[in-house]
């Protein structure tokens, strides 16, 4: 993985996976304290304590083509490179939150990258979920919710391309305005 | 944020387009893998390579979706074209030049990249 925003379109997956039907994503840049958090929370179906335990090996997967599941494992890996580390929380029949923290400043921590480019392709992933997107960065802060912009489109579907040009540019705008120009 | 004023436009203009694209049914589907090796390997910017080429082109015979992990990881990006009573062409190591001129060629003028399909490639 290159940025850590293929990271959260992979985590994200595992939410989709896991029957959710509200899947929120935080990120949070701190510059002065020097830590970005980004949590993927889902109210999907959630993990025994067995299961949670053994999470982080690539060894553990609950695909059945092979016994092999990187995501959790690669996320772990860059969160634990720049000093941070990787918490799970998970109940069976309430969700899984996943946070991962980095050190913000740190020389390998990889850059965020193209956060509207993973919304998007989330939503197309399943459009019929929804999902939440917070974006912070030292106080300043923008929000997308699929709610929102359901409730707008009504029948229209929230695939259509004309609608995720419009989702696609009010993300990277957003983040442009709460970083002051400094993405 | 954008206003959600230009969101309802969006709408208002897409809803008298509607019934023109219902007949993507039985058209064409291109898959692409999009498991942890896929995202790793670019999948992201060949699936949206794709949507915005068949978005630019107008094309409405012809739907594109993920799929997980194929199985053949090393060849990832990987894209897989199924069209009702043809042979299913898999494309591998797709990256956004090559989605764009599958775009073209196979889906749009009907004949398929043969050396960018898997056959070609792992001779």
């Amino acid at each position: 993985m290159k940025e850590l925003s293929l990271h959260v379109l992979d985590i994200a997956q595992n939410s989709i996976t896991a029957d959710a039907t509200l899947v929120e994503i935080e990120i949070v840049e701190d510059t002065k304290k020097d830590i970005l958090t980004i949590t993927v929370k889902d109210n999907g179906k959630g993990m025994s304590e067995d299961f949670l335990k053994k999470v982080r090996d690539p060894f553990t997967t609950t695909r059945t083509t092979r016994p092999v599941g990187m995501g959790i494992s690669l996320f772990e890996s860059a969160a634990k490179s720049t000093g941070g580390q990787l918490l799970i929380s998970s109940a069976l029949g309430v969700g899984t939150t996943v946070t991962a923290e980095f050190v913000h400043s740190h020389i390998d921590r990889q850059p965020i990258g193209n956060m509207a480019d993973t919304f998007l392709t989330i939503i197309n992933t399943k459009p019929e979920i929804d999902y939440v997107y917070t974006h912070k960065f030292n106080g300043a802060e923008f929000t997308v919710d699929t709610r929102e912009i359901k409730n707008v489109l009504m029948e229209v579907d929230i695939t259509t391309p004309d609608v995720l040009v419009w989702l696609k540019e009010n993300i990277e705008q957003s983040l442009n305005d709460i970083m002051g120009g400094k993405q | 944020m954008k206003s959600l004023a230009e969101l309802e436009a969006i709408r208002n203009k897409t809803i008298n387009a509607m019934n023109i694209r219902k007949d993507g049914e039985n058209g064409i589907r291109i898959v692409v893998g999009m498991a942890t090796c896929g995202i790793a390997a670019g999948a992201r910017d060949t699936l949206n390579a794709i949507s915005e080429e068949l978005a630019k082109r107008n094309v409405s015979h012809a739907t594109v979706s993920q799929t997980g992990c194929i199985g053949m990881c090393r060849l990832e990006p990987i894209g897989e074209v199924l069209e009702p009573g043809k042979e299913k062409v898999t494309y591998v190591k797709v990256d956004r030049e090559k989605a764009v001129r599958i775009v073209n060629e196979h889906i749009i003028n009907n004949k398929p990249v043969v050396e960018y399909t898997i056959g070609a490639v792992e001779k």
